[in-house]
């Protein structure tokens, strides 16, 4: 079972990217579950939202406490106490942010993979929405489902030019992303 | 064909396979999503129904037990402080015997308000004289959904449906769910009894004296109890239509040699589950209390029969009186044949985590028992000083 | 065979155990005379509950549902809800006191009318809790004594002002809103079959004496009822969505002395208190506000219901 736990601001899709990726995995056959830390919905507060992926059903309902990975939406919160918190030593970060990788790295004391996700979205969407061009770079440096179970997922949720807009996002960051240079991570956390 | 749904979609869309003619919902967290996915279902026209928005939860209550007497199918749905302002009018519906389906997506009751899951709801009107089904994960949501509009029809009964509200409500996971082919055989058209038709006119809620009182309340406890027949039968009948077991009463996991087990009602069975293969050790029967009212004394027996040891973990209390499961618990089990010490703890209170942490805790508290009940995940920290000085 | 030969539908048998001169029970007798046998009725808690439905044995004639206090508006809207998913043409009317209209069912009663059920609400407007024993409600008249606003030497009767209830319904604009009186019985039916015509939400408010709670005789009833309209004290009127299009005119106007001094409720106002003549005049310039408001000030003879105390003291059955 591999856990990620998902960090962002209330109104930047938070939950939307977990329930997107435990579905891409679900469309694939296999199980996931996904579910937000269930706060008071006010734009802008600190929120969490957890997946868990496996190969059998999953009965556990608590919160994650030792992810594998973390996704954090905006890098301001990679400064408070609970958003590192529990990240396993062989897991890893990906990070909504325009610095350099290396540093983040150093600062957060994780294997740290950077994207200025908010101002990609900003430039494809027309929105600084940051949550599909993050899963997006997860997915292909994770190889933990095809991108092409991503880009179902989130034709369940939307259509049209949005969702025309949103697919063109996922091909442009999986081919600047390495692929599958964190299956070993994968393998290594998933207990 | 499993599809990847939120909780609360998952309850709609079972909700509307069930047709009912009549929805009628006050908004309330964690409620929420499930009147919103029958609203939007309406609105895409794919579920017909009168779809009523309602002014108040006491309101919701009375829409559908007037839709239900007048002859339609009717569903409500609430949480919380709208379980407490429905709570005159369950009981009524209760009495008048009507059937009716509600769910409540648990949560704690205020003060201190609190919007997170526990089950203080749904115990507060336990004695409402309304059938309470409690489910362990949505698929459980589901199949009880629909179950739970035949057993309230056979047996001309109210049935709350307890879905803990967030961890059950707001959790996407891989469901099935049944065709409406599937449902319309298990399920026949709504024909109620008593219905109101200017035809045959009957006066229903009249006024009974202390001539009848008794009676008319003993006939609804018997009726209650016989329901368990139905809620069997509904289980029985549905596993055959749609390929999946559930369990009626208590769901048993664990061998028979386990001499201790732990007892819970929701979701918290399934993270105790995942405990106890995580930490290993000797055998537990870790069991999920399905149905609440009736409740169901002997396959209680019969489950913690060879138990010596029976951990009661509550998510709601009985300020003053300890837990309000554990009671039942131990006074169904008094006179069975070498009853297990009963243990009782509460656990994952107004939202509180229930990690897997909890599982050994539990074992080794009943090592020492407890004359009076606590929560196993009292946090000390958070305890205010004053307490102490008191 | 005795169904056949009554002149009108009866929904509310007699035998029931209304006290003597019951302006509710008579009032409920003549909605259902004008409405009808294809209706559902939702009734609120109270006297015409209770004096109706004494199991084994129920007065009604008709489908009759009693819920609890406040919730008969919503109970009626469910109802009606039923009825339109079924596809059935039954009128849906809910009955309910002042207690369950203007205080603890206004809530349900206001949420049913702004949704716009096609329902009638009837409001037998006693003026007190008298189910319990005769406590103030939001409806009863300023300066009345209750059990719960008795006159006293600190006090004279009830503090605050009869609600206007008719206004606050008139703002949801809803297609017809009514008052009646039982003293009135061809304008009360006359605006039953109107409110149950219209599509939509109607009210109706009927001004319905209750002799024990008044402290009158029980024969006084419609005579006492008829002196709160001629006084001006109750207007009978009529609202299409909020506006006024119709009133019924006073003939010969009484000072409301009339309509008080027979009540013992307002005995205190004419036990030689100083303080009882502000009462007066204060009642006496609502009732004077109320002709001024609704124009009731009638020069015509009073055509429109002069048989209606008769009709009730020859028994009520009446040739139609």
């Amino acid at each position: 079972m591999i856990e990620i736990r998902i960090h962002g601001r209330g109104g930047q899709g938070n939950v939307v990217a977990a329930y997107v990726l435990a579905t891409a995995a679900i469309e694939q056959g296999r199980y996931a579950q996904a579910f937000p830390a269930f706060g008071a919905e006010r734009r802008g507060a600190p929120i969490a939202a957890f997946v868990r992926l496996a190969e059998e059903p999953i009965r556990r309902r608590c919160q994650i406490a030792h992810p594998a990975f973390v996704i954090i939406q905006d890098e301001a919160l990679a400064a408070l106490p609970d958003t590192l918190d529990g990240l396993r030593s062989e897991g890893a970060v990906v990070v909504n942010s325009g610095r350099d990788a290396g540093a983040l790295s150093a600062a957060m004391g994780h294997t740290v993979y950077a994207l200025p996700a908010t101002r990609l979205s900003a430039e494809a969407l027309g929105r600084p929405m940051p949550n599909t061009a993050l899963l997006a770079a997860f997915i292909t440096l994770t190889a933990l489902v095809p991108l092409t179970g991503l880009k179902n997922a989130l034709a369940q949720r939307f259509k049209g030019d949005v969702l025309a807009r949103n697919l063109a996002l996922i091909d442009q960051v999986a081919a600047a992303t390495p692929a599958g240079v964190w299956k070993e991570r994968v393998n290594a956390t998933g207990a | 064909m499993r599809q990847a749904l939120e909780g609360s979609q998952a309850i709609a869309r079972a909700v509307a396979l069930c047709r009912p003619q009549v929805v009628a919902a006050y908004p309330i967290t964690p409620q929420t999503h499930i009147v919103e996915n029958i609203a939007k279902l309406v609105a895409d026209a794919q579920f017909q129904c009168e779809f009523v928005s309602v002014e108040s939860e006491f309101s919701a209550a009375s829409v559908v037990l007037g839709a239900a007497c007048a002859g339609s199918r009717a569903y409500t749905a609430s949480a919380s402080q709208g379980i407490m302002l429905m709570s005159e009018v369950l009981y009524n519906i209760a009495g008048l015997r009507v059937p009716l389906v509600l769910t409540c997506a648990n949560r704690a009751v205020s003060a201190p308000i609190n919007i997170w899951n526990d089950q203080q709801d749904s115990m507060a009107v336990r004695d409402a004289g309304w059938l309470q089904l409690y489910c362990a994960d949505n698929q459980e949501a589901v199949d009880t959904t629909i179950q739970a509009f035949r057993i309230a029809e056979r047996c001309e009964l109210p049935v709350m449906v307890c879905v803990d509200g967030f961890t059950l409500t707001h959790t996407l996971e891989p469901l099935e769910l049944p065709s409406q082919e599937a449902v319309d055989a298990f399920l026949p058209p709504y024909a109620f009894s008593r219905a109101l038709d200017p035809r045959a006119p009957l006066s229903l809620g009249t006024l009974v004296g202390p001539d009848y009182f008794t009676e008319s309340r003993y006939l609804h406890h018997q009726a209650v109890l016989a329901a368990e027949n139905e809620i069997i039968a509904a289980a029985r009948d549905w596993s055959s239509i749609s390929g999946r077991t559930s369990a009626p009463l208590i769901r048993i996991d664990g061998s028979d040699e386990a001499t201790v087990g732990i007892l819970t009602l929701g979701s918290v069975f399934g993270t105790l589950l995942d405990a106890r293969d995580h930490y290993g050790g000797a055998p537990v029967k870790i069991l999920h209390l399905r149905a609440f009212r009736p409740f169901p004394v002997e396959a209680l027996r019969a489950a913690t029969k060879g138990l010596s040891d029976l951990i009661v973990l509550e998510r709601a209390i009985s300020p003053g009186a300890d837990g309000i499961v554990a009671a039942e618990v131990r006074s169904a089990l008094m006179d069975a044949d070498a009853p297990p010490r009963v243990h009782n703890f509460a656990a994952g209170l107004g939202g509180r985590d229930v990690p897997l942490t909890i599982y050994p805790r539990l074992l080794e508290a009943i090592g020492k028992p407890q004359p009076r009940m606590i929560p196993i995940d009292l946090d000390r920290d958070q305890w205010p000083a004053a307490a102490d000085a008191q | 065979m005795l169904r056949t030969q009554q002149p009108r539908f009866q929904g509310l048998d007699p035998g029931h155990r209304a006290c003597q001169g019951c302006g509710q029970a008579l009032a409920a007798r003549l909605t259902l005379e004008a409405a009808g046998p294809d209706i559902l009725l939702a009734n609120a808690t109270g006297c015409l509950e209770v004096f109706t439905t004494a199991w084994p044995e129920s007065a009604w004639r008709v489908p009759y549902l009693h819920s609890v206090f406040a919730n008969a508006a919503a109970v009626a809207a469910g109802m009606e809800a039923a009825l339109k998913a079924q596809g059935k043409d039954v009128k849906v009317i809910a009955l309910a006191g002042d207690g369950g209209t203007f205080d603890i069912g206004f809530q349900a009663l206001s949420g049913m009318l702004e949704r716009g059920h096609d329902v009638l609400f009837v409001c037998y407007d006693n003026e007190a809790y008298m189910n319990t024993g005769v406590q103030r409600s939001g409806s009863t008249p300023h300066a009345a004594s209750t059990t719960t606003s008795p006159a006293g030497v600190a006090r004279m009767g009830k503090r605050h002002l009869k609600k206007d209830i008719l206004a606050i319904i008139a703002a949801h604009h809803i297609p017809y809103a009514a008052t009646a009186s039982v003293a009135y019985p061809a304008d009360l039916r006359k605006k039953v079959r109107r409110a149950l015509q219209v599509a939509g939400p109607s009210f109706l408010q009927v001004h319905s004496p209750c002799p024990l709670g008044w402290g009158h005789g029980s024969e006084l009833s419609i005579e006492i009822a008829r002196l709160a309209v001629q006084t001006g004290l109750f207007p009978l009127i009529e609202l299409e969505r909020g506006a006024l299009v119709g009133a019924m005119p006073i003939r010969q106007i009484h000072p409301v002395t009339d309509y008080l001094k027979p009540q013992s409720r307002f005995r205190h106002l004419f036990a030689g208190d100083p303080r009882a003549r502000e009462e007066l005049a204060h009642l006496q310039a609502l009732a004077d506000h109320n002709i001024e408001a609704y124009g009731l000030r009638g020069e015509m003879p009073d055509g429109l219901d002069s048989e209606g105390a008769d009709t009730v003291r020859r028994g009520g059955l009446r040739s139609a």
